[in-house]
């Protein structure tokens, strides 16, 4: 039975109290060791790491609102050759979503491994955080204080990444271990996990009874906002000119690929030489067509992975904070992705149980197609 | 409707069914447009979206898939899963404003060759409506 239990927040620090929480999960050894963000040397990122010695959780936050990597595929490659020892991950909802997806797609397995979900509560892109940082201001302890109420505003003059203001997931599911802060009281962290670990973790009675509201008004707001998008989207592109000009400024750098969690082939077709014509062929090309755009092959690579990735598409928006060139890439796999799902009532990180919709079929489906 | 455009449509047939369809067509004598440039693939479960999306941005007129009916694949259900990769393709490939309807999947078994070349025949007379691929004049590849 799931417990909903409380960690009291010791000297008004969230950040401080967290840390001793999590060096107690490896002081008492419930895992061996943690995948968590730690505080960069330079003070301006937080980036996940592997911690084995608690007391380098000092520098541990995982409520920074900056999202550098999506951490699921760092499980799969801490996963894939299944570990000895028990090890635990600390994920937001999208890297929880993804995981999923990637236990499914067979890269990685929850053997082993502890998921301990945390509340999100937005990200800056990168460059935004560190900026952030070095004017000296605090983007954690802001958001964790706004975090009761719910209304999540980035600073004045800044955005959270187009990714998060559409996320209608703010709360972590599938975990063994939950650390709530949405619509609960700043004096106190929720901790949800079975009766039989939270018996281990010395907590505290207590009810959240405004979280469930809070968590509905913020995603409401949420999907208010996605949909305003995806309308917009759905507007502009309604022809060729205007799916060239969705990809006009894609340099094929595989940005995307590489910043994807899913994106799940281990040879990819176009990081190889099929895309490295002869001289020949280009200028044919360009004879047949009048001019082709340089580099090639943008938009075969573009439509090709939304063909490949679509339907396990868990919105994370990594690919657009890794595009150099700006493309709104969260919007299109979200937009497109939404449809796609639809057709087989599939939601990407849902379930273990759902499959993929690629991997498998129904008999009595799609009847009209192939027939005459 | 232009009566000198000559569409140009790449065919992905199935080796099992449709493409043994087409060969009988051919040594039946039955006359169908001469329209059409055939791939042999193994199965149609075999074609990935970038196969048909590349002929497409190329400037293919249009883009034929052909498959064993359902319950009779080769390999057993190579055909269903190209019918919902061909679905998700098509839902694809309308949502980013192209015309889906230039991408056909149809079931066409060996014995089969009168039917490959009515498909062949409808689907050029289908293209000559539509007129030519937008895209055979776009720089975008």
């Amino acid at each position: 039975m799931t417990m909903k239990k409380f960690l009291e927040v010791k000297e008004a620090d969230t950040l401080a109290t967290l840390r001793s929480f999590l060096k107690g999960l490896l002081e008492k050894e419930i895992i061996e060791a943690l995948l968590v963000p730690l505080e960069a040397p330079s003070g301006d990122t937080v980036m996940p790491a592997l911690v084995k010695e608690p007391a380098r959780l000092e520098k541990a936050n995982p409520l920074a609102p900056v999202m550098p990597v999506n951490a699921a595929r760092l499980v799969s490659s801490l996963t894939i050759g299944k570990p000895r020892e028990k090890i635990g991950a600390l994920l937001r909802s999208c890297e929880i979503r993804a995981l999923i997806e990637l236990v499914k797609l067979q890269q990685a397995h929850l053997e082993n491994l502890m998921i301990i979900g945390i509340d999100c509560l937005g990200t800056y892109e990168v460059t935004d955080y560190a900026k952030l940082i070095s004017e000296d201001r605090s983007p954690t302890m802001e958001l964790v204080r706004e975090a009761k109420e719910g209304a999540l505003f980035p600073h004045e003059g800044y955005q959270f990444r187009s990714a998060c203001r559409i996320c209608e997931y703010p709360m972590p599911q599938d975990a063994a271990l939950t650390i709530g802060l949405l619509g609960v009281d700043g004096e106190k962290i929720l901790i949800e996990a079975q009766e039989e670990l939270a018996g281990r973790l010395e907590l505290t009675e207590g009810e959240a009874t405004g979280r469930e509201e809070v968590i509905r008004k913020l995603v409401g707001a949420r999907i208010e906002e996605r949909d305003r998008i995806f309308a917009q989207f759905r507007e502009r592109v309604v022809d060729m000119p205007s799916l060239l000009a969705q990809f006009s400024t894609c340099i094929r750098c595989h940005n995307c690929t590489v910043a994807c969690p899913i994106c799940y082939c281990k040879e990819c077709l176009f990081r190889t030489s099929t895309f490295e014509h002869e001289s020949d062929r280009y200028l044919r090309w360009a004879q047949r067509k009048g001019a082709i755009q340089m580099p090639t092959d943008t938009l075969l690579f573009q439509l090709t992975r939304l063909n490949h990735m679509v339907t396990s598409c868990v919105g994370c928006g990594m690919c657009e904070s890794a595009c150099p060139s700006d493309i709104p890439l969260t919007t299109i796999f979200r937009a497109v992705g939404q449809e796609v799902q639809a057709m087989f009532d599939y939601l990407p990180g849902r379930s273990l149980e759902d499959e993929l919709p690629l991997a498998t079929f129904k008999e009595d489906e799609l009847t009209e197609l192939g027939e005459r | 409707m232009n009566e000198d455009f000559e569409p140009k449509i790449v065919a992905f047939l199935c080796n099992w069914c449709a493409y043994t369809g087409a060969d009988l067509a051919g040594t039946s004598r039955i006359q169908y447009p001469p329209n059409v440039r055939i791939i042999r693939m193994m199965c149609s479960g075999a074609v990935d979206p970038v196969y048909v999306i590349k002929p497409l941005l190329d400037g293919a007129d249009g883009v034929l898939i052909g498959g064993c009916h359902p319950g009779d694949c080769h390999y057993q259900e190579g055909n269903y899963k190209a019918r919902r990769r061909v679905a998700i393709l098509k839902n694809i490939l309308h949502q980013m404003g192209f015309d889906e309807g230039r991408v056909w999947l149809r079931w066409i078994s060996a014995s089969e060759g009168q039917v490959f070349a009515e498909t062949v025949t409808e689907m050029v007379e289908t293209l000559k409506e539509k007129g030519p691929n937008p895209l055979r004049e776009l720089w975008g590849t």
